[in-house]
């Protein structure tokens, strides 16, 4: 028995001189940059605000969001590109095509990945479900138990890619719907309790899939100061472990930089979220090496 | 034997050092804002282009007139806009509930933070729906007990406020007591249960108009209020509402 071990050991060994024979380069190369570009509460805003507008005059607007994300993929092809929900309602964009467009520009963006929002119940979970096939993205979400709805497998707790070389874990989590979204429009759609899911989640990605970096991707609101037992992003990120990012939704918060917080073991952790209305866009680089890189207070955060 | 030790060892070691890199040591984060220094992509402006040509032609033709314009502030406890808006309600939502229901709604309740925008004098479009209605809120039919009447009553004397009203007239003395009141231009029978059309924000505890919350039950009519301003437009030439005497307060 210890002997068939160690044949299978040693053949396994000759493999790996084989390769590095071949790929001696690419050990020795410079450090891997995976970009990760996300927005959040875009609510149907396809069209930039016009200069008359009070409060976000000639910002936003799809077509130039498309241009940015671009020139960053051009300059980095590693990038993720994500959304923490609440893509729908918010112009008439919405009110005559249910959706449909809003999902075909982000096929169009290259998106990878989005959670549900509140508001893209508004048409109800039939709404949602009849405008998937124009979105050629996945929708996460790990506290949204869709089994008894007609959205059932249509949304994944988590979805795992791999960025020149770089294990990256997304999962989804949902904001509480009751007293928030009519019960006709989100049905026999469960809400599980998001702390807990998140641990789960942190875990599962982190130890059994043995993911580089996890993201969770959220709609449950950046931080609500009076009210501490609701579930946000900053209350959730100083409660759990394994998460490298939050990319948040909901509240429509415009944080001027990603924030900064300490992890139930005294990890930094960053939470962002960029606003609403496509007015803006999150874009957070996370540089790879082996550890010796590391500065002795661990990893640099530049922010 | 000796020579495959030394494959392994050989091997081991190379692994190690080959060990994929998987250790963040950096992280840099900005938020970046898009604004008008940022070139359109030429292929998204294309596709959007007809979903937007054919928006604004059904949001911008001409479905009829508004003789002035009208804001919900012109007018202490009912305006104008807030009359035509409750009559439309009635007028719309009522023949849907008869044939669902088989009874008539007794009179509308809306709530004046509920009108977004003024009309402005001249041409009325679907667009002015979407102004004055940019939610989804829909038309809800409450069966309210004769003593959240009362209670309903005893609300709008003390908000004082031009919340829109339909088939219900009411009269305060100039201490703001409820003095005169009347559903359909009968007196109001407390011992009787009424229809009241009003909309999913307020039944769901919007405004603080928690006398909703004695409904014996809730109808929903799955009709928006914004497509009952477009259906009225529709089929009106000339919009020309006033203030009128529905919702007073004795001076003096």
């Amino acid at each position: 028995m210890k002997r068939r071990e160690f044949i299978q050991q040693t053949t396994a060994a000759s493999a790996v001189i084989g390769l590095g024979g071949l790929g001696l380069q690419s050990f020795s190369s410079a450090p891997k940059k995976i970009t990760i570009l996300h927005t959040n509460d875009v609510h149907s805003h396809i069209d930039a605000f016009g200069p008359e507008n009070g409060r976000n005059p000639n910002q936003g607007g799809v077509a130039r969001r498309a241009t940015l994300i671009e020139s960053i993929r051009a300059e980095n092809p590693h990038t993720l590109l994500l959304d923490a929900g609440d893509i729908f309602q918010g112009t008439p964009y919405f009110n005559y095509y249910g959706g449909e467009l809003e999902f075909k520009l982000m096929s169009m963006l290259k998106y990878d990945a989005a959670t549900i929002g509140n508001h893209d119940f508004d048409n109800g979970l039939e709404g949602l479900y009849a405008q998937l096939p124009h979105a050629k993205f996945d929708f996460v979400s790990a506290n949204y138990d869709f089994s008894n709805t007609i959205m059932d497998t249509h949304a994944k707790p988590y979805k795992i890619f791999v960025k020149n070389g770089i294990k990256i874990g997304v999962f989804g989590l949902g904001i509480e719907l009751a007293g928030l979204v009519d019960k006709q429009m989100y049905k026999e759609t469960v809400y599980l309790d998001p702390v807990e899911i998140a641990q789960d989640m942190a875990r599962t990605l982190k130890e059994n899939e043995k993911c580089d970096l996890v993201i969770c991707l959220s709609h449950l609101g950046y931080n609500y100061k009076n009210n501490d037992q609701k579930p946000s992003d900053l209350s959730l990120a100083k409660r759990t472990k394994d998460i490298d990012l939050f990319v948040g939704g909901h509240t429509h918060t415009f944080l001027p930089k990603p924030t900064i917080v300490k992890n139930s073991v005294d990890k930094n952790v960053l939470v962002n979220q960029v606003g609403c209305f496509g007015i803006n866009l999150g874009k957070i680089d996370f540089y790879f090496d082996d550890a010796k890189n590391k500065s002795a207070e661990g990893v640099s955060i530049l922010v | 034997m000796k020579f495959r030790n030394l494959f392994f060892v050989l091997g081991l070691l190379l692994s190690f050092s080959c060990k994929t890199p998987t250790d963040v040591y950096k992280i840099e984060g900005r938020n970046v804002n898009i604004t008008d220094s940022l070139q359109a992509d030429a292929a998204i402006e294309r596709f959007v282009k007809p979903y937007r040509e054919r928006i604004n032609k059904d949001l911008d033709s001409v479905l009829g007139y508004a003789v002035d314009t009208y804001s919900k502030s012109d007018g202490h406890l009912n305006t104008a806009i807030g009359n035509l808006m409750a009559d439309i309600v009635y007028e719309e939502s009522d023949p849907v509930f008869f044939k669902r229901i088989g009874e008539h709604i007794d009179f509308v309740l809306l709530n004046h933070g509920g009108i977004r925008s003024i009309i402005s004098k001249g041409p009325i479009s679907k667009r002015t729906a979407y102004e004055i209605m940019p939610f989804e809120n829909s038309i809800v039919v409450a069966k309210l007990p004769g003593a959240q009447v009362q209670e309903l009553l005893e609300y709008l004397s003390r908000a004082k406020r031009a919340h829109p009203i339909s088939k219900l007239k009411i009269l305060l003395d100039k201490d703001g007591k409820v003095i005169e009141s009347a559903i359909n231009d009968q007196p109001i029978d407390f011992t009787k249960t009424y229809n009241i059309a009003t909309n999913d924000y307020l039944i769901n505890g919007g405004d603080g108009m928690d006398f909703f919350k004695g409904s014996e039950a809730v109808i929903i009519l799955d009709y928006k209020i914004r497509n009952a301003l477009t259906d009225y437009f529709m089929k009106t030439d000339t919009i020309n509402p006033v203030a009128d005497d529905r919702f007073l307060q004795l001076q003096d």
